[in-house]
């Protein structure tokens, strides 16, 4: 069965389900219904505090099947998941789902748990490293489900999602269970992506390395959301929490990349008073934001607001007052989380009003610009960040088709050729976000503008800038390198992409 | 021409190649290729390896190489060279 | 109106990754380099692989000049001999004499006969860098027609002196004024030493300027962050153009009335001032800063 964007996908799936397929961005719009909430009332003689982790399992009676999530604001620091999943290996238990919202490098011991049967189901947003290469290889009993980060809290709360026990890493949290993620030697600033977990899972764990006297303060997630609370020496390392962010790049290809950019956000009219903003954490994105920024500078512009996984540098801007406020969804790095700490403007949006398309309104909505990346783009503009080119997995949408979705303005940054890879193909291996939502790619060697956006086409016409159409970037590309051959993927489908509205919009095919 | 002794060209940087050449007892043309790009392009880089060397008229040789995503031009340069230098 | 060539940007020759970004990083001329950047082992490796870069890269949007080693290196006359056959725009010589740039002409209309290229289409830009050819630039220049442009080379030049290079250039004060005015005088382009502090930005405006404000058409870059800058210097500022446009409407104006000569802001317009108005228009048009 081929949906709308020409993919292959079955109608049922194996260890995942039917399949209700894409129809477009906004098709499934309309009236939704949040789920209903199981509650563990608490008495005033209740005690949250327990003494170990196997007594958490125990009080929350973890069970074969069961799912259990966590939130990746510790990054490649994270100790929590690691230290859950062990422990719940150690009782013997087995067929465990785990809905982490991103997966690292340092996950890496999940990997003997999938061999062992401890962890058969995983649902995350973003995978890298270790796990995603074995994941890739196929060692993953059922298929991984990825969701977008808004995806991810609107199959949360609409049930889609069920979760029996979130395990919240809190860089603070008191002895009733209220957290922040400001203070303590494991800060990490915003908890976005933990607040629809707390909401919506049956039981709540706080696992903290910094228990503080009741109240905490201030309260990031409530205590009415939170069943109990452990103490660890340690829930992360602080080197691999506020690491997110990498250098402005300093390869003239990318900051011509970056120059070119700008010039197409200021063609388009949208660099004005009360204009908002993303980028993302990479070398060339930061770049865009720094021609941004000297523009704004030069023509006296105030934003709205920017947002994003915060980053120092788009602190800096908004420091230097060329946004009035930050919407932060998690910090990537040092300086974000003080400026989180330090300015109620700078204020955290949870991972559904980040981006969850089911509610009355997300944050996404409201953006004028996004700068993103790509693996892969092809010719109807369909943006893969999921795969590589050698078909494994790599990454995945985190809040990629959420922007793309909301924003009046997309653009894609990315060099032509990757190492002799070609970005621009006939057919992606992946498709992540869909052509219907990309305005504008452009590479260092030209710019290709969606053709629906005949409003765009017409105002970068003025400019001198190199416009062509996506095909003719294509042909530059092979002319270079020539035509990759086709990765030969097996049958078996060891990922299910989900569109933000729950919708499978592709699926990851093993490659042979 | 004739590979006379080992020789190389080329380097392990990004969108080069590296390649070294030896004589070959067995006779015949070797080819060891590993590179950043296999599955897509491993085809095609050994297509321009054996052009190049049939243009140069060399038939005996092992081809040890480490791609790291250099272009035919390249490829056919280095390749050129060394077999050049292995005069 | 000729191409430009207000930077003239230089590429390492053995490297691959930037032969292949060569042509999209701005400059209006790229000098792949086989002398200086090149270490004598890699000299042969070098020069295969611009002569495959030239014969399969699309350098179509810039102007394509190869440095050669000098003359008097074993090299110089194999890397002409294989690098003209791919005809590049230019060949730039370092430390060239006339009797080098004849012997070099010499070649290269043999060459040109035997790939059927049109006669003299093969470009020459001497380096001007040493005491010889300082004093010497005028009948450098005059020794071959196909020369179309001097490149100053400071570091070489002070090295030969022996004086110390500096940021501020006092000691090519002198050098830049017989290069430039020579240029001149032969109507050919005047090529700019490159600025060596990739990360001085104020420094590289302030060098500029004083290369463009002693008669310099154009400036070599060894980075290609510096690109921008320099093509700023070079560029007509705003009031200049605005300048220039009106100085052409005054001269319309003067032509409807039947007059011969006219005046704009109290001062005399003559024929000088006319062609630098009608260059000024020009090269706003060319850099869309109209």
């Amino acid at each position: 069965m081929k949906n709308i964007l020409g993919r292959e996908i079955p109608e049922y799936i194996e260890g995942y389900g039917k399949v209700t397929t894409f129809e477009g961005a906004f098709k499934h719009a309309g009236i939704k219904t949040k789920k209903e909430v199981k509650v563990n009332s608490v008495t005033p003689n209740d005690e949250k505090v327990l003494k170990s982790i196997e007594e958490v399992i125990d009080k929350v009676g973890i069970t074969d099947g069961m799912t259990i999530s966590f939130h990746h604001h510790l990054r490649n620091g994270d100790y929590v998941l690691n230290t859950v999943v062990g422990a719940i290996a150690s009782k013997g238990i087995k067929n465990i789902t785990v809905a982490m919202s991103s997966i690292f490098p340092n996950h890496s011991p999940l990997i003997e748990h999938i061999k062992n049967g401890v962890v058969t189901k995983i649902v995350t947003n973003y995978m890298s490293g270790p796990v995603a290469q074995e994941i890739s290889r196929g060692i993953l009993k059922n298929p991984v489900i990825m969701h977008t980060h808004g995806g991810r809290a609107r199959a949360i709360e609409s049930g889609d999602l069920h979760i029996d026990v979130a395990f919240i890493a809190a860089p603070t949290a008191d002895t009733y269970g209220n957290i922040n993620g400001l203070y303590g030697k494991s800060a990490c600033g915003a908890l976005g992506y933990a607040v629809s977990d707390a909401e919506c899972a049956d039981r709540v764990v706080a696992i903290t390395d910094n228990l503080v006297p009741y109240p905490a303060c201030p309260i990031e997630i409530s205590q009415i959301y939170v069943d109990y609370v452990l103490k660890v020496d340690s829930i992360g390392d602080p080197g691999g929490i506020v690491s997110g962010t990498t250098q402005i790049t300093n390869d003239p290809v990318g900051l011509k990349i970056a120059k070119m950019a700008s010039d197409v956000m200021v063609a388009t009219g949208l660099v004005k008073n009360e204009m908002s903003f993303q980028t993302g954490a990479g070398g060339i994105s930061l770049a865009v934001a720094a021609q941004l920024r000297k523009y704004m500078k030069q023509h006296g512009i105030v934003g709205s607001f920017a947002s994003g996984g915060i980053t120092g540098y788009i602190v800096d801007m908004f420091k230097e007052g060329l946004f009035r406020s930050l919407f932060d969804v998690q910090c990537f790095d040092l300086q974000a989380v003080q400026s989180y700490v330090s300015t109620h403007k700078h204020q955290r949006m949870s991972a559904s009003m980040y981006g969850n398309p089911d509610n009355k309104g997300a944050v996404v909505n409201n953006l004028d610009i996004v700068i993103l990346g790509a693996t892969e783009i092809d010719t109807n503009f369909n943006v893969n960040v999921t795969t590589g080119s050698d078909g494994a997995i790599m990454g995945g949408s985190g809040g990629h088709s959420d922007t793309a979705a909301g924003a009046k303005l997309t653009i894609i940054v990315t060099q032509l050729m990757k190492a002799r890879l070609p970005i621009i193909k006939d057919s992606v291996t992946t498709i992540t976000t869909p052509g219907e939502c990309i305005d504008v790619i452009v590479t260092e060697r030209g710019i290709a503008v969606n053709p629906k956006r005949l409003d765009i086409i017409e105002k970068l016409k003025k400019t001198n800038l190199p416009i062509m159409t996506i095909e003719e970037l294509k042909t530059i590309a092979e002319k270079m390198t020539g035509k990759p051959k086709a990765i030969e993927l097996s049958d078996q489908i060891i990922a299910v992409i989900e569109y933000r509205d729950g919708s499978v919009i592709d699926v990851v095919r093993k490659p042979l | 021409m004739e590979i006379n002794k080992p020789s190389k060209a080329g380097t392990m940087e990004s969108n080069d190649i590296y390649v070294m050449l030896m004589p070959n007892p067995k006779g015949g043309i070797e080819i060891n290729l590993q590179s950043i790009v296999m599955k897509q392009f491993g085809e095609e880089i050994e297509k321009v390896i054996l052009e190049t060397l049939k243009e140069l008229q060399v038939v005996n040789v092992i081809v040890n190489a480490q791609d790291k995503g250099a272009l035919n031009y390249t490829i056919k340069a280095r390749i050129e060279t060394a077999t050049e230098r292995a005069e | 109106m000729k191409r430009l060539r207000r930077t003239m940007l230089f590429m390492p020759g053995n490297n691959p990754g930037m032969l292949q970004s060569a042509g999209i990083l701005g400059a209006d001329s790229i000098i792949l380099d086989l002398e200086d950047a090149v270490s004598l082992t890699e000299k042969d490796s070098a020069r295969i692989l611009v002569r495959e870069a030239i014969k399969n890269l699309d350098y179509s949007n810039v102007e394509l000049v190869v440095r050669v080693n000098p003359i008097t290196t074993e090299f110089a006359l194999v890397d002409i001999d294989v690098i003209a056959r791919v005809k590049p725009d230019a060949l730039m010589i370092p430390k060239a004499t006339e009797e080098e740039l004849k012997t070099i002409d010499e070649m290269l209309i043999k060459i040109e006969k035997e790939e059927g290229f049109d006669a003299g289409s093969i470009k020459l830009i001497p380096i001007v860098e040493t005491a010889y050819g300082l004093q010497n630039v005028y009948n450098i220049i005059k020794s071959c027609n196909r020369i179309v442009a001097i490149l100053l080379g400071g570091e070489d030049l002070t090295s030969d002196l022996g004086i110390k290079r500096t940021k501020e250039g006092e000691e090519i004060f002198y050098a830049r004024n017989q290069v430039s005015i020579a240029c001149k005088a032969m109507k050919v382009d005047s090529i700019d030493t490159p600025f060596t502090d990739t990360n001085d930005f104020e420094g590289l405006e302030k060098d500029t300027r004083k290369a463009k404000s002693l008669g310099f058409t154009g400036k070599a870059a060894i980075s290609p962050k510096h690109i921008d800058t320099i093509h700023s210097v070079f560029a007509p500022t705003f009031d200049e153009i605005k300048h220039a446009k009106r100085v052409l409407m005054a001269m319309e104006e003067a032509e409807k009335e039947g007059k011969g000569v006219f005046s704009l802001d109290g001062k005399m317009v003559d024929a000088p001032i006319i062609n630098r108005a009608k260059n000024t228009v020009e090269l706003a048009r060319l850099l869309s800063l109209t």
